[in-house]
């Protein structure tokens, strides 16, 4: 039994589908997923007085992994990558990155990570540069200026770089904000929606700079998005929620071909009124 | 140690930009205390010219006008410098960054120096050109009253921002409200003689007015009552850690309650 599937939980795959099955194979092309995770996620509950956001969620995503973290509105995502970051505490359960407990030793790993949301955004009054410098000193960047060109020239921001971030187009700002989510380098990267604002084409761009990333960092990438296409094309696995838990977790193409949908998206809406 | 010193040099850096991004903003930092300044100056005039009894006291007035000032614009510079990070939707940004909450609050501190130091040096010169009255005749006691009252500023600040934190929005108004509580307790404009007897142990818990009864002290019999400003530091000492702690554990009790992602919306 791989480490993946001794953390599925396999309670409420049952009540999903009784054909629904962990994910199997251990492909070559992947890191090895018997390694210490970069993120590990165990018993995870958070209750908000009587309603339970997350309920006993557990999985882990393995170093050099992109694991898409899927569900309708309300699902609990949210929530879940709020206590990766450990922005918020759980009620029950640990959220462990690069073995750091995120609720009592987060400092001693957040110089090592990352995130981006469209929920939170970077300061609007001061320059795409300011926000670079501002931001790279606060992660210690070693060499600011180089990063700085570096991401400039990757995420194409010559052209806005002294403009104020508030008066960018959103397809601008979304990619200032992950060029912030990648100064310093992360080892880990946190994404809640990456692309929710970008027109097909801009969108595809981010995702071809998030998968050359990915290659060149041996990053590990756990993102949140509505966007089925973008979650086949980054993601080596993917876990889907509904009402506070897991409900399903596989590769994109097992879990379509376990629920005999054509793809992730009829999965989703499968998944969404079963579940 | 660099490292954190280099963090905080960034968060300054960060707010100085936001000043200099603005003369609208830079200008209302001198606008308030210089037409509070005018008005309680144009009374000192009249107080002053008028032969009554209270001409001899109405240096009192001004004095108190601006050390009240830095005490007021101490606490509005730290607040309102945070609030701009719920304004702009940033503290996600911040608290996933490797920025330590005192890392936070020392640049808060320095911002409400810088703009202190904004605010109330032109004021002070206005004084003395308009109206003649130069606070710096209070000699190196000035230093000792306005130390003090910054510090308590900052006590004061960190504890509306951690409300801030903790409550959202809801605590915004206590950014401008919170001061004037304090107004009629820290006897700025009277003795604490002045005051009910059973208010006088509020009074000296709090550290104004120990700064208000030395500034009387050096204004009326030109004594400077080094044993007020040692106690007053002492309490600050007091109020800084409280307000610290304070500070924190209201940013945690905001991760328990699953605000911060959403502070700001």
């Amino acid at each position: 039994m791989s480490r993946i599937e001794r953390f599925l939980p396999r309670r409420h795959l049952t009540q999903v589908s009784p054909n629904a099955t962990p994910a199997q194979g251990n492909p070559s092309d992947l890191p090895n997923p018997d390694e210490a995770p970069a993120i590990a996620v165990e018993d995870l509950c958070k209750q908000y007085r009587t309603h339970w956001a997350v309920d006993d969620v557990n999985f882990i995503v393995p170093k050099g992994w992109t694991v898409g973290l899927l569900g309708g509105n309300g699902a609990g995502k949210t929530t879940t990558i709020a206590m990766i970051m450990g922005l918020v505490v759980p009620s029950f359960g640990r959220a462990m990155v690069l073995g750091h407990d995120m609720a009592t030793e987060r400092h001693k790993v957040l110089s090592r990570m990352n995130f981006e949301s469209p929920y939170v955004a970077l300061p609007g009054r001061l320059t795409v540069r300011q926000n670079l410098m501002v931001f790279g000193r606060l992660y210690g960047v070693a060499n600011l200026k180089a990063r700085i060109e570096e991401l400039i020239e990757d995420f194409e921001l010559g052209d806005v770089l002294d403009r104020v971030t508030g008066r960018l187009s959103a397809g601008q700002k979304t990619r200032v904000a992950v060029a912030k989510a990648l100064i310093n380098d992360p080892e880990v990267l946190l994404l809640d929606e990456p692309t929710a604002s970008l027109d097909p084409d801009r969108a595809e761009w981010v995702r071809s700079r998030l998968r050359a990333y990915q290659k060149r960092r041996g990053a590990t990438i756990l993102l949140s998005s509505h966007n089925m296409t973008e979650v086949e094309q980054l993601c080596d696995f993917v876990v889907i929620m509904s009402h506070g838990r897991v409900v399903a977790m596989g590769r994109p193409r097992e879990l379509a071909e376990r629920f005999k949908c054509r793809d992730l998206d009829e999965v989703f809406i499968y998944l969404a009124r079963v579940a | 140690m660099t490292q954190s010193l280099n963090r905080i040099a960034a968060m300054t850096a960060r707010y100085y930009y936001i000043l200099r991004s603005s003369s609208l903003r830079l200008l209302e930092i001198i606008y308030w205390p210089a037409m509070q300044m005018l008005v309680w100056g144009f009374l000192y005039t009249y107080l002053y010219d008028s032969k009554s009894a209270m001409a001899s006291t109405a240096g009192l007035l001004l004095g108190a006008v601006l050390l009240w000032d830095v005490l007021f614009r101490g606490q509005l510079g730290f607040t309102f410098t945070f609030l701009e990070e719920i304004w702009s939707r940033n503290l996600a940004n911040l608290m996933m960054s490797p920025l330590q909450p005192f890392e936070l609050a020392a640049s808060l501190m320095l911002m409400s120096l810088i703009r202190l130091v904004i605010g109330t040096l032109p004021v002070m010169l206005l004084t003395f050109v308009l109206f003649g009255f130069n606070v710096f005749a209070m000699g190196p006691g000035l230093l000792a009253f306005f130390l003090n009252l910054v510090l308590t500023s900052w006590a004061i600040g960190l504890i509306v921002a951690g409300l801030v934190i903790r409550q959202g929005f809801g605590a915004e108004s206590l950014a401008y409200s919170i001061m004037i509580v304090l107004l009629p307790l820290c006897c700025v404009y009277y003795p604490v003689a002045a005051l009910p007897l059973w208010l006088h142990p509020v009074a000296w818990s709090l550290t104004p007015t120990y700064v208000f009864e030395g500034m009387r002290a050096v204004l009326l019999d030109g004594t400077f009552r080094t044993d007020l400003m040692i106690e007053c530091l002492a309490l600050n000492a007091a109020y800084l850690g409280m307000g610290f702690t304070t500070f924190v554990a209201l940013l945690q009790s905001a991760r328990h309650k699953g605000g911060l992602l959403t502070m700001g919306e």
